[in-house]
């Protein structure tokens, strides 16, 4: 029996605990039970009328064993790399722009943020006119300034850049936002303390943007490499994975696995390994986010 | 009882209540028969709210069909063949009793225990062993068992612009018979400039595969063949070599595709409709899409045997029956196939009610399926056809006389992947000016032959 001190307790937060354990059942049944069976889907041979049965590490050798294992890792290893320049530098300087706006910030905020209310696949459907080599947008623009143009996503050397620009473009307004808000939680007087030490512009984002912001900066940076190592939408929409494979990212594989040729074993053996490598960062973000919170 | 606690058990109650409902769900009749007798058979392929007519039709004949056969109950579930809520649909034991598939799926579904064996049913019902052959086999295991039944087919040809053809100087009655002649007129065709091009391929999402099966079978050549119990890349062969250097020299030395290259087939069959290209590989289903959805006309359309005409690629569609459907549910399924897609004595009410509804009759596709064997039944088909025709039936003539003499080949085993591997050779060909050929075809056999288990 209780005591009363508990009852009362309880009973004050009956609501919390209500809350909790409706996140609690969500999370158990969207995320770590399909995580759990994923697990288990991985070392079985799927049938889902006769019962799956266990195969061992035969779903890894198969996958080890395809040609596409090691480019669909090297695509997205590159995707992520060309994403950390492009979309990780971007953003940052958007940001620091609008922040020197005294007047129109809040309209160019809303501008940064515009794309990142489109849906992805109407961002990629409209990326693929505007990279269509005969006629499309930007071959357009670039033949009437009299540059030269770009096959885009009809070539396997600048394919994965091509969907790269598409990602950026689509994603940087939410680094922009969060970029803005730690820039002005910067206290104006040291930038007034640096500008009568005779700091120039540069100095003053060296010596006190960066360093204000360095937790924010580490902690998109880990947020960026999980989110573009599971790049789909651009490739799946845009090039289908070519030409020649040169855009076949890991989650379009797992995606092929499952879907196009049946094989749950191998999607789920492919999903495990993404799993343990984006675990990787994720517990170096979880690391990051806990040594700033002491 | 006071008003707390009433309101307590009248939650408890309703929660109950709402419980109980959903369990008495879930555990529905699972041998699909009613307790007034009738036996429940839950189908797909209702076509969707937008199509109107299709739908209108369809549900038409089930209710036709069930005051015919009262002891059959036909619950219709909207949507054709989805691979990405396929599976979903068998592990959850959502999958309908009798469901639709593309000829490119029976053999992994066969092979994964999802369908029923309905062998030992097929000789109760008339008119099935009066489909063709080699279309019965899309849906047969290794030992010759049956799991599914077709109900319309296609096989794929060259579609063909008219009016650039006449534009180009180029005779729109005498339409290209080999890869050569391809080449040629649309040299021809791309030279009227204005963003024109000559010839196009689909290259994305497994249709550039799709079409260079089709295309390596108009030499006469195979994509896989027999190999002991299994299978092996068969496309590696001088034959196939030409075929795509006469590809590789449309592309890049005549420049007669334009550049614009990673296309899907729908893109292929924008250009098509806009009067933007000369011709392109594709089934006769292809002509009523262009007129119905992208502004083409039949008088300005034209339809050609495959070039070379060495075979042909056979696709199509047909209903499997689910792997747990009862004895009783397996016969009525049969009953509503036969009468629903495999009806002699129905052809010219559907026929008449097409023409009614100003759909195209006179072209080798529904409502006039072309899956019957030589015989009676084709016969009446064909006269029907002709008498009906309301679409310029003479330009797809070449394809109807050119189609007895070339064969029909089905899709290959693990046909998706094949495809999917495929496409790169399809795609280095059109993308990169420089690629070996002979390069991408090794590779393509290697990574074939790693699909078929075979050394």
């Amino acid at each position: 029996m209780a005591s009363p001190e508990t009852r009362r307790r309880l009973g004050e937060n009956v609501t919390a605990y209500g809350f909790l354990c409706a996140a609690l059942v969500v999370f158990s049944l969207f995320a770590w039970y399909p995580a759990i069976r994923n697990i288990i889907l991985s070392f079985q041979e799927v049938n889902f009328v006769r019962g799956s049965s266990w195969v061992g590490f035969d779903n890894f050798s198969y996958i080890f064993d395809d040609p596409l294992f090691a480019t669909a890792w090297r695509n997205s290893a590159i995707f992520t790399l060309y994403a950390l320049v492009l979309g990780f530098g971007v953003p940052f300087v958007t940001a620091l722009l609008i922040n020197e706006f005294r007047h129109a910030r809040a309209y160019f905020r809303v501008l940064v943020y515009l794309p990142v209310m489109l849906p992805p696949v109407v961002v990629a459907l409209m990326w693929r006119w505007f990279y269509q080599p005969d006629g499309g947008l930007i071959n357009e623009i670039l033949g009437t300034v009299g540059l030269p143009t770009s096959d885009w996503t009809n070539s396997s050397s600048t394919a994965l850049i091509s969907l790269v620009i598409v990602s950026t473009w689509a994603n940087m307004g939410t680094a922009t936002l969060i970029y803005l808000a730690a820039l002005q939680t910067i206290p104006g007087e040291l930038y007034e303390a640096a500008e009568l030490e005779g700091a120039g512009i540069w100095r003053r984002i060296w010596h006190v943007t960066i360093p204000q912001t360095r937790f924010v900066i580490l902690m998109l940076l880990l947020l960026q490499v999980v989110a573009t190592m599971q790049v789909f939408t651009e490739p799946f929409v845009m090039t289908g994975g070519g030409p020649q494979d040169s855009t076949v990212t890991v989650m379009l594989l797992i995606y092929r696995y499952a879907f196009v040729y049946n094989n749950f074993g191998a999607a789920s053996a492919m999903s495990l390994l993404l799993l343990l490598v984006l675990a990787v960062f994720s517990a170096a973000y979880l690391r990051v986010t806990r040594s700033q919170q002491t | 009882m006071t008003r707390r606690a009433f309101r307590r058990t009248r939650r408890c109650l309703a929660t109950t209540a709402v419980l109980a409902l959903t369990l008495a769900a879930c555990s529905s009749d699972d041998d699909g028969g009613d307790d007034d007798g009738k036996v429940t058979l839950h189908i797909n392929g209702q076509p969707p709210n937008t199509d109107e007519r299709e739908l209108r039709v369809f549900l038409a004949e089930i209710e036709a069909f069930e005051a015919e056969h009262t002891d059959i109950d036909i619950v219709p579930h909207e949507g054709f063949m989805e691979p990405e809520t396929f599976n979903t649909r068998v592990a959850g034991g959502n999958l309908e009793d009798v469901f639709y598939v593309y000829f490119t799926d029976p053999a992994g579904i066969i092979e994964q225990g999802y369908a029923a064996d309905i062998t030992d049913y097929l000789a109760d019902y008339p008119n099935l062993d009066q489909i063709r052959p080699e279309l019965h086999e899309a849906f047969q295991d290794e030992a010759g068992r049956q799991y599914g039944v077709p109900t319309a087919n296609y096989s794929m040809g060259l579609l063909y612009n008219r009016d650039l053809f006449e534009q180009a100087g180029l005779d729109p009655n005498s339409p290209p018979a080999t890869w050569e002649e391809v080449r040629t007129a649309s040299a021809a065709i791309a030279e009227l400039g204005g963003g024109v091009t000559g010839y196009g391929e689909c290259a994305t999402e497994n249709t550039g595969g799709w079409h260079l099966t089709t295309e390596i079978y108009s030499t006469g050549g195979l994509v896989a063949e027999p190999d002991g119990d299994g299978w092996r890349a068969a496309f590696n062969t001088p034959e196939t070599l030409a075929l795509l250097e006469n590809l590789s020299a449309m592309r890049w030395e005549d420049q007669s595709m334009g550049s614009d290259q990673m296309r899907s087939c729908e893109d292929v069959m924008v250009q098509m409709g806009a009067g933007q290209l000369g011709m392109y590989v594709a089934a006769p289903d292809n002509l009523p899409t262009l007129v119905r959805q992208y502004d083409g006309t039949y008088e300005n359309l034209g339809l050609a045997p495959i070039p070379d005409g060495g075979g042909t690629l056979l696709g199509g569609e047909g209903y499997m029956i689910n792997a747990g459907a009862s004895d009783e549910q397996i016969e009525a399924a049969l009953t509503w196939l036969q009468w629903r897609f495999v009806n002699p004595d129905e052809i010219e009410r559907r026929i008449e009610e097409s023409a009614a509804d100003e759909l195209p009759v006179g072209l080798p596709m529904p409502p006039t399926p072309d899956i019957w064997v030589e015989g009676e039944i084709r016969d009446n088909v064909e006269a029907l056809k002709e008498q009906y025709a309301n679409v310029p039936v003479e330009h797809v003539q070449p394809f109807m006389e050119g189609a007895p003499s070339i064969e029909g080949r089905i899709e290959p085993p693990n046909a998706q992947e094949v495809y999917a591997t495929l496409d790169n050779v399809m795609q280095g060909v059109l993308t990169n000016e420089g690629s070996d050929i002979q390069s991408l075809l090794d590779d393509a056999e290697s990574q074939v032959n790693r699909i078929y288990g075979a050394s």
